[in-house]
C-alpha cells in the first residue's frame, strides 16, 4: 500500500515550509515523530530532495521492512521501531553541547589522546569534521585521477548514473530486515569510484569526505572498484562512538571487478546501549581480491557477517574480524565466504575476547556452489575466554557443492592460563599488566594488518578495556 | 651482611597432597647450591613455592628475603624483590614479542615503585642492554622479534631463560633443570652464560639430574632432596658423588623418604 501514497500528498508535506526554512523546522517535526512509517519515508526522501527512483525504492524497501520478521537467531533483539528516530539531521547533532556528553566517553577521550577538534566530532557535538582545510588538497588530488569520494547523499544528485548501476544489486532490500530498514531509511555513508588501473596508496577515511553526514545510524556506502584498481578504505575510529539512538543499522556494497583490490577496515566501539546490525557484502570479478577487516568492540549486540561473493575464476576472498565483549555485550560476529567460480580462493581469521561476563560468537558460512571446483577456503577462529562469567560459541557452517575443492576449519577457545599469568608475574608483571600482555599477543595477528595508527589506537583501548578487568 | 634467602620447615601441598614436608635451607648472596634428587622428590615444587606459583599452598612454614615475609607477596612483588625463577617448562604468549616482553619486565623489576601505565625504560636504553646481553650470550638478534616461547626448540626456551635472567639481574635465582633436553653443545653454551652472567652477583639454586652444569658453575653447597625433605647437604663432593653413583645410597639410608618419594611418584603416574 505504501507506494499508493501520492506523489501530491508528499509533496504537500515539503510545500507547506519554505525550503531554506525547512531544516531547522523539521527538527521539531521530527523530534515529535519518533517511529517509521510511510509519511517518514516520505519526508525523508524530501529533506534530500532525491530523484523518483530513490524514493520509489526506500517506499519499497519499506514495505519488504514490514513483511519480515525480526530475526530470532543471532543475539536477543529488542527493538522497539516504534521508539526511534529515522533521521537525525545535521543540524540536530550541531544542536547538541559538549556538555551533553556523558563523563565516561570524555574521560575514555581523554586517556585515547583525541585531539579536541576530533573528540567534538566523534560525540556527535559537531556534525562533520573541519575537514575541508585538512582534506582539501587531497580531494582535489582525487579528484585529477576520476576518483569520486562524496557522501553517497551527495551521489545520488551528482553521480546518479553511475551509483544507480550498482546500488542496492550487492544487497536488495529483500535480503534482511535489517538491510529493509536500512534502504527505506538510509542516510550518509561513503560512495567511492576508482577509475579502472587507479591505484590509491593511502587508505581513503571517512572523515576525509568534505560536507558529509559522515556517521548517521543507517548509513549506505558503496564502493565501486573498476578494473585493476586497489583502494584501501578505513570507517570508524577505536574511539567509542556516542550517539542517543540505540540502533546503529548500516549497509555496505562493495563492487571489485576484474584484477581489482579493495581492502575495507573498520574499527568500531559503540556504546553499551546500541543495537549494531550491520549487512556488508563484497562482489569480487576475475583475479579480484576483496578484504574485510573489521574490528568490533562495545555495543549491547552486534550482528556482522561481512561477505565475499567470489563470482569470477581467481577471484579472492579475505576475512579478518576482532571481537571484543565485556558486561552486557554480546558479539556475533563473523565472515561469509561465497565461492561461485572455479579456482576461487577465501580465508577467514576470526579472534574472539570475552570479559566481565560478555559473550562472544564467531557465526561464518562457507558455501561452494556447483561448478566451483578447484576452490579453497580455510577458516582459522579462535576465542580467548578472561574469566568463568564470560561466553564464547562458535557456529561454523560449511555448504559444499562440488567434490574437487579444499576446506579447512580450525577454532580454538582458550581460557587465559593459570600457567601464563604466573609465567608473566614471575617476571614482575602484575596480573592486569600480564592479561592486558596475553590479549594483545591474542590479537596481534589482525592489528598488524591494522594502519599504523589505528593499530597504536586499538592496542591502547584494549589497554583500557582491560583496566580494572582483574580482581 | 650478605642477603638471604631463607626457607624454614616450608610444608607446601598441592591440590591438597602433601608435597614439600617441613624443608630448611638458607642462601646467601654469592653463594651456589646444588638440589640434587630423583624425580619427583619435590624439587621443582621449592622453585615454584618460592615464586609463589598460586597451585602451590604453603601450609606451614616460612620463606623470607633478608627477614622479611615473601609468602605475604604475591608472585610480581617477589619478583621485584630481586626473585627469579628459569623454568624447566617456560610458557609460550603467542604474539608478544620477546623485546616487548622483556622491556616490561626489565622495567618493573629494575624499578619495583613503577606504577601501571608510568613509562616504561626508554626504547634506546632498553635496546642498548639487550643487545649487549645479547652478545655476550652469543645470541642471533632475530631471537629478540620472535613471539615468547611460541615454536621455540627445547633448548631456545632454555636460552630464553637465561637472556631472561641476564636482563633482569635478580639477587636469588632458581634454575629448575636448566641443562635438561639439551644436546651436550647446548649444555656447555647454558653452563658458560650463567657462569658469564656472574654468578658471583647473585645466590643460585641450581636443580639439576645432572653434573654438567655444575662442571661450569662448582657450588659451594649440594643438597639431596628425597620424599620431600632435604636428606643430607655437602659440598662439591656430593654431587659429584650423587653424579657418579645415583641415589642408591641414600634410599637406603634414608628409608622413610624413599617410601614416601616412591608413592609421589606412583600418585604422579595416576
Amino acid at each position: 500500500m505504501a507506494t499508493d501514497i501520492t506523489t501530491a500528498e508528499t509533496s504537500d508535506v515539503v510545500g507547506e515550509i519554505n525550503k531554506y526554512d525547512f531544516r531547522t523546522e523539521s527538527q521539531a517535526v521530527f523530534k515529535a515523530r519518533k517511529g517509521l512509517d510511510v509519511e517518514i519515508v516520505h519526508q525523508i526522501s524530501d529533506i534530500k530532495n532525491e530523484p523518483d527512483w530513490m524514493r520509489e525504492f526506500r517506499l519499497q524497501s519499506f514495505e519488504i521492512f514490514q513483511s519480515k520478521p525480526t530475526p530470532t537467531w543471532g543475539g536477543d533483539i529488542e527493538i522497539d521501531f516504534q521508539d526511534i528516530y529515522y533521521y537525525l539531521k545535521p543540524t540536530e547533532s550541531q544542536g547538541k553541547t559538549w556538555d551533553d556528553v556523558p563523563q565516561e566517553i570524555k574521560e575514555t577521550f581523554d586517556k585515547l589522546g583525541i585531539p579536541e577538534a576530533e573528540k567534538k566530532f566523534l560525540s556527535g557535538v559537531k556534525a562533520q569534521f573541519e575537514s575541508e582545510v585538512v582534506y582539501g588538497s587531497l580531494q582535489e588530488e582525487l579528484g585529477k585521477k576520476g576518483v569520486i569520494f562524496t557522501d553517497t547523499d551527495t551521489a545520488v544528485r551528482e553521480h546518479s548514473d553511475l551509483l544507480r548501476e550498482y546500488f542496492a544489486t550487492i544487497i536488495p532490500p529483500q535480503d534482511n530486515k535489517m538491510a529493509a530498514l536500512n534502504s527505506a531509511v538510509w542516510s550518509g555513508g561513503s560512495f567511492i569510484y576508482i577509475p579502472p588501473g587507479v591505484k590509491i596508496e593511502f587508505p581513503l577515511q571517512a572523515y576525509f569526505r568534505i560536507n558529509a553526514e559522515s556517521m548517521g545510524q543507517f548509513e549506505r556506502t558503496l564502493i565501486i572498484c573498476d578494473e585493476g584498481s586497489q583502494v584501501h578504505y578505513v570507517e570508524g575510529c577505536t574511539a567509542p562512538m556516542y550517539t542517543t539512538e540505540s540502533l546503529h543499522s548500516a549497509v555496505v556494497e562493495v563492487v571489485v571487478k576484474r584484477n581489482a583490490r579493495c581492502r575495507y577496515t573498520t574499527i568500531q566501539n559503540w556504546a553499551n546501549n546500541i543495537y549494531n546490525l550491520v549487512t556488508k557484502r563484497a562482489v569480487a570479478y576475475q583475479d579480484a581480491t576483496m578484504e574485510w577487516v573489521d574490528g568490533n568492540l562495545g555495543s549491547k549486540l552486534t550482528m556482522k557477517y561481512p561477505a565475499v561473493y567470489m563470482l569470477e575464476p581467481g577471484a579472492r576472498g579475505e576475512i579478518l574480524s576482532i571481537a571484543f565483549s565485556s558486561r552486557g555485550q554480546h558479539q556475533d560476529a563473523g565472515a561469509k565466504l561465497v565461492h561461485c567460480a572455479p579456482n576461487t580462493t577465501g580465508q577467514i581469521l576470526s579472534k574472539s575476547i570475552s570479559k566481565n561476563g560478555g559473550r562472544s560468537s564467531y557465526r561464518g558460512l562457507v558455501k561452494v556452489e556447483k561448478g566451483a571446483t578447484g576452490s579453497k577456503s580455510n577458516v582459522v577462529c579462535d576465542a580467548l575466554i578472561l574469566d568463568p562469567d564470560s561466553r564464547s560459541d562458535t557456529y561454523p557452517y560449511i555448504e559444499i557443492a562440488e567434490q574437487d575443492v579444499t576446506i579447512g576449519h580450525e577454532a580454538s577457545v582458550s581460557r587465559i592460563g593459570e600457567e601464563q599469568l604466573f609465567y608473566l608475574m614471575s617476571r614482575g608483571l602484575t596480573e592486569s599488566e600480564a592479561s592486558t600482555m596475553i590479549v594483545n599477543g591474542f590479537v596481534e595477528p589482525l592489528i598488524k594488518e591494522l594502519p599504523m595508527e589505528y593499530a597504536v589506537e586499538m592496542n591502547r583501548l584494549i589497554q583500557l578495556q582491560m583496566e580494572g578487568s582483574v580482581g | 651482611m650478605p642477603e638471604k634467602l631463607t626457607i624454614t620447615n616450608l610444608r607446601v601441598s598441592v591440590a591438597g597432597k602433601p608435597i614439600l614436608k617441613g624443608v630448611d635451607l638458607e642462601i646467601s648472596h654469592g653463594e651456589t647450591h646444588a638440589l640434587m634428587g630423583p624425580n619427583g622428590s619435590g624439587k621443582s615444587t621449592l622453585g615454584l613455592a618460592i615464586m609463589g606459583h598460586p597451585s602451590y599452598e604453603v601450609v606451614n612454614g616460612s620463606i623470607t628475603l633478608n627477614g622479611e615475609d615473601l609468602l605475604e607477596m604475591k608472585t610480581d612483588e617477589r619478583a621485584r624483590r630481586g626473585l627469579f625463577m628459569a623454568f624447566q617448562r617456560p610458557m609460550a604468549i603467542p604474539g608478544v614479542k620477546m623485546a616487548d616482553f622483556l622491556r616490561h619486565a626489565t622495567t618493573n623489576v629494575h624499578n619495583p615503585d613503577r606504577k601501571e601505565g608510568e613509562e616504561l625504560i626508554p626504547m634506546r636504553e632498553f635496546r642498548k642492554q639487550l643487545r649487549s646481553k645479547m652478545e655476550q650470550l652469543r645470541m642471533d638478534p632475530e631471537f629478540a622479534r620472535r613471539y615468547v616461547n611460541d615454536g621455540f626448540s627445547g633448548g631456545e626456551m632454555k636460552r630464553a631463560e637465561i637472556l631472561q635472567l641476564a636482563m633482569l639481574q635478580p639477587k636469588f635465582a632458581v634454575l629448575d633443570e636448566t641443562d635438561s633436553g639439551l644436546d651436550a653443545d647446548a649444555v656447555r653454551l647454558a653452563s658458560q652464560s650463567i657462569a658469564d652472567i656472574g654468578r658471583e652477583k647473585m645466590g643460585l639454586l641450581i636443580i639439576t639430574h645432572h653434573d654438567k652444569l655444575l662442571e661450569h658453575n662448582p657450588p659451594d653447597f649440594a643438597h639431596v632432596m628425597l620424599g620431600g625433605r632435604i636428606v643430607e647437604t655437602g659440598g662439591v663432593e656430593l654431587a659429584q658423588e650423587l653424579h657418579a653413583h645415583g641415589y642408591d645410597r641414600i634410599r637406603e639410608k634414608y628409608p622413610d623418604a624413599d617410601a614416601d618419594n616412591q608413592a609421589m611418584v606412583a600418585e604422579e603416574v595416576n
